[in-house]
């Protein structure tokens, strides 16, 4: 993390802004705000061709600070704004920031939907595990037996495997690293935006305020070294065997196919229907 | 033909009365009156209560749904008993008695034609059913002109099944033309 | 009633739709046919929707359509997802609608809020049907008056249209898309499922004399650009996304920027603005229908399908020599109030008719002082059936 040029990330904050920002000291929605910044600035793509989407949550007021074209909508329901924009201006790169609950909860419906038309819009999940903003209810992706304010016994759900979700519903590009891994996240984001398709990237994240304190799992700092120490890469697991690759955290690539992506598959169906007599 | 007139078209859902209804306000249309269309249904498409109102006139229509019948054509026993007391005193009753065997209030123009067998029989199917009993009703009532109801089917229906249409709507001018003899 | 619509601003075609050839020759269409082309018309080219019975054949008629016209037609996962994404497709330049009916009404209630704090220009037709809930979907109910007005939650001025014919229905979804893109809002039509499926013969105006009314764009660089900038008038410019103003969205409550805010003063400032643009405007929104009110000692007030019924009965009691008047909204939000202040001077007695139990009316006590209950009579019913021209024309015989 060393030679980070700081200037990058200044350039692209808002600076009409009002800040602070809403997120805790030891929260890693400022790590990932970072690596995909980054990410942008390495593709060198233009500002105006980016609209950022978000829903309501932590994670999903990063758009109100980074100076692209963005749009902070309503729960659960970033996907479907995200979707009337790029069918309307495909040649806009649109960015969905979303969180566990935001996306596969309340937004359940509008991910594999999206997921299944496969769609050119990036989603990127951060996923915490909580309702960090709300205080702390369980999300479909707090583990079992884990304690949140509205499963004070533990957790008695089963959690969602978000990247076997996006999968199983089509998504054509699948990818999970956590926000300990930057650079990692970094490159992620670079091959999420550029991949032709819906692209769903889940960067496994810590709530150190919330979450953390409500299930002892130390400081912030604990909070990341864990993503380090109990993640392994999909290459790694491959040659582990099962019992040690249990209750690891998976990173890598996990899904890339080229099927056709569904504004091209449109403006097809204009071609024909039209006859060529349009443009 | 300075009144409005209502006509009222019932039967099920399936039997396509609200086309028929679609054919007789075109052909209302094509003779440049003033025509309204409206129907009433339940939420499946085959089977339930259907109905399709047509009130042309030669004035401004105000209320589109058909409230006193001059006209009720009812192909099931069902819509007969529903409507048959909303026919005006002098209204034209045309029943299937293919379905319809009793008729509660018999008006002094009552008319009884086994439409759905009939054209089962003549033409295969009782598909165009609807058609025949409209070309009848057009026939005896003169309320648009054969011509214009030709025109309005050809203009409703798939050129495929124009030429079966065409031959039910010969089959119901007949069916008037004979009627009673 | 011709629609007295300014044009505000060179119109900004952002995509330009091929006009709708569809022969401009007498012919016989649905109520939902004529929304459809009347849409097509007006310039839309974005669409979302989700099938709902009886509003479903204005998304037939544009996933036919639309494609031909180089525009978008889109059948989303639910109504939540169509209001959202007929939203998104707006701040990218679109002209944008959707069409549903009850059910699907009050799931996008939420997606309307967010189009309204955002000013975000987009329409969305409701073809009325019975309810609550699933209701009998086939049928017909004028229940939804006050859910357009108030439906979504907190306060938000509405600017709903109610037609009562077929080719009203074609001239009020042109007038619905021209308002939303003037006062960046979300314009709801009402249709009454009679008039959604009855069909009349209909003859289109030629494209050529048809008023379109565009968004106004602004002309200043990016760095003065205030996405809510407000003229005299509370109507401000609009910039698309792509554009090169990099501007901020959120349902949250926002500064004149569109950045988040809690401080009360500019809280104010965004809840007067979206007040203040309905009720300054309000000459240019209200239209209504007046019928044989001259001298009127009864009058009739009503909208939509049940008007319909009105104007029969008028005519019958004219006949008979009762003076008797209608008064029909065709914008029935923001409320007609001079109007029907005026009527309440004039007349003895108000009938008001309406398939519900009991929602016009409640306006009409609002801005009555002098008149009491026995001079307000109402006629409802929500059970599916419309009330009759008989019906009115009983009670109107009773009060005279």
């Amino acid at each position: 993390m060393a030679n980070i040029p700081q200037k990058i990330i200044h350039e692209y904050l808002r600076h009409d802004k009002k800040f602070p920002h809403v997120w805790c000291a030891g929260c890693s929605n400022g790590i990932v705000l970072g690596s995909i910044i980054r990410a942008i600035a390495d593709m060198q793509l233009n500002r105006d061709d980016i609209v950022m989407v978000s829903g309501i949550g932590c994670s999903s007021r990063m758009p109100v600070y980074v100076d692209f074209n963005t749009l902070h909508t309503l729960h659960g329901r970033a996907i479907a704004y995200a979707t009337g924009v790029k069918m309307f201006k495909p040649n806009l790169k649109v960015i969905v920031i979303t969180g566990d609950g935001d996306c596969t909860a309340i937004g359940g419906n509008h991910l594999i939907h999206a997921a299944r038309r496969n769609i050119d819009i990036t989603v990127i999940l951060i996923n915490n595990n909580i309702y960090g903003m709300t205080g702390g209810q369980a999300s479909p992706t707090t583990p079992h037996e884990a304690i949140a304010t509205t499963a004070p016994y533990g957790n008695i759900e089963p959690d969602f495997d978000i990247c076997n979700l996006a999968m199983g519903a089509g998504a054509s590009f699948v990818a999970r690293t956590t926000a300990f891994h930057a650079i990692e996240t970094q490159n992620y984001v670079k091959e999420a935006i550029n991949h032709n398709g819906f692209s769903m990237l889940e960067i496994v994240s810590s709530c150190p305020v919330i979450y953390g304190r409500l299930n002892k799992k130390g400081s912030p700092a604990d909070m990341l070294k864990h993503m380090r120490d109990n993640s392994i890469t999909l290459a790694a697991k491959e040659k582990l065997p099962k019992e040690k690759t249990e209750g690891k955290i998976i990173r890598g690539i996990l899904k890339r196919d080229e099927r056709t992506e569904f504004t091209d598959a449109y403006a097809q169906l204009v071609k024909k229907v039209m006859g060529g007599k349009h443009e | 033909m300075s009144k409005a007139h209502e006509i009222r078209l019932s039967g099920s859902g399936g039997q396509g009365l609200i086309l028929a209804g679609i054919i007789l306000a075109n052909a209302a249309v094509i003779e440049k009156r003033r025509v309204t269309q409206t129907q009433s249904y339940g939420p499946e498409s085959r089977g339930g209560y259907s109905r399709a109102d047509v009130i042309i006139s030669d004035k401004e229509i105000f209320f589109p749904e058909a409230t006193r019948f001059d006209i009720l054509l009812a192909l099931t026993q069902e819509a007969c008993d529903k409507f048959i007391f909303d026919l005006k005193d002098k209204g034209i009753l045309i029943v299937d008695n293919t379905q319809v065997k009793n008729i509660s209030v018999m008006s002094e123009h009552t008319y009884e034609v086994n439409f759905t067998e009939l054209v089962t029989e003549k033409l295969g199917s009782p598909i165009t059913t609807n058609i025949c009993s409209l070309a009848f009703l057009v026939k005896i009532t003169g309320i648009v002109k054969e011509e214009s109801l030709k025109q309005a089917i050809a203009g409703s229906v798939k050129p495929a099944f124009l030429d079966l249409n065409l031959k039910a709507m010969q089959l119901g001018f007949e069916l008037a033309v004979n009627y009673g003899k | 009633m011709p629609t007295k619509i300014k044009k505000i601003a060179k119109p900004v075609e952002e995509k330009p739709v091929t006009p709708a050839k569809s022969g401009r020759k007498i012919r016989l269409m649905q109520g939902n046919e004529a929304v459809a082309l009347g849409a097509l018309d007006a310039g839309v080219n974005f669409f979302a929707g989700y099938p709902i019975t009886p509003s479903t054949e204005i998304a037939e008629i544009l996933a036919l359509e639309l494609p031909k016209r180089g525009g978008v037609f889109i059948q989303m996962e639910d109504e939540i997802a169509s209001i959202s994404a007929i939203t998104g497709a707006s701040l990218a330049g679109a002209k944008s609608l959707t069409a549903t009916s009850g059910p699907g009404f009050s799931l996008m209630q939420e997606g309307i809020g967010f189009a309204k704090i955002t000013e975000t220009p987009c329409v969305v037709v409701n073809v009325q049907r019975n309810g609550p809930s699933t209701g009998m979907p086939t049928s017909p109910a004028q229940g939804d008056i006050m859910q357009s007005r108030w439906g979504s939650h907190g306060d938000s001025p509405a600017i709903v249209l109610y037609p009562d014919s077929v080719k009203e229905s074609y001239e009020l979804t042109i007038r619905a898309v021209n308002l939303a893109e003037k006062y960046r809002t979300c314009v709801i039509l009402l249709l009454d499922e009679v008039i959604g499926h009855m069909r009349e013969a209909v003859t289109l105006p030629d494209i050529a004399n048809i008023r379109i009314v565009s968004r106004i764009k602004p002309t200043i660089p990016r760095h003065w650009y205030k996405h809510y900038d407000e003229n005299q008038k509370y109507l401000s410019p609009l910039a698309s996304f792509g554009e090169g103003y990099r501007y901020n969205v959120t349902g949250l409550t926002h500064d004149a920027l569109g950045f988040p805010t809690n401080k009360p003063n500019e809280a104010n400032d965004m809840m007067e603005r979206l007040r203040k643009k309905i009720s300054y405007n309000i000459r240019d929104l209200v239209q209504i229908e007046s019928r044989e009110m001259e001298d009127a000692k009864i009058a009739i007030f009503t909208a939509g399908i049940t008007a319909r019924a009105a104007k029969s009965a008028v005519a019958a009691a004219r006949a008979e020599g009762i003076p008797v008047g209608l008064l029909r909204p065709l914008t029935i939000w923001p409320f007609p109030d001079d109007a029907v202040r005026k009527m309440l001077r004039n007349v003895e007695t108000v009938i008001v008719p309406e398939l519900n139990q009991g929602q016009l009316i409640h306006e009409i006590r609002r801005l009555t002082k002098d008149k009491q209950d026995g001079n307000l009579i109402p006629i409802q019913r929500a059970n599916g059936t419309l009330i009759t021209p008989n019906e009115i024309l009983r009670i109107i015989r009773e009060v005279h």
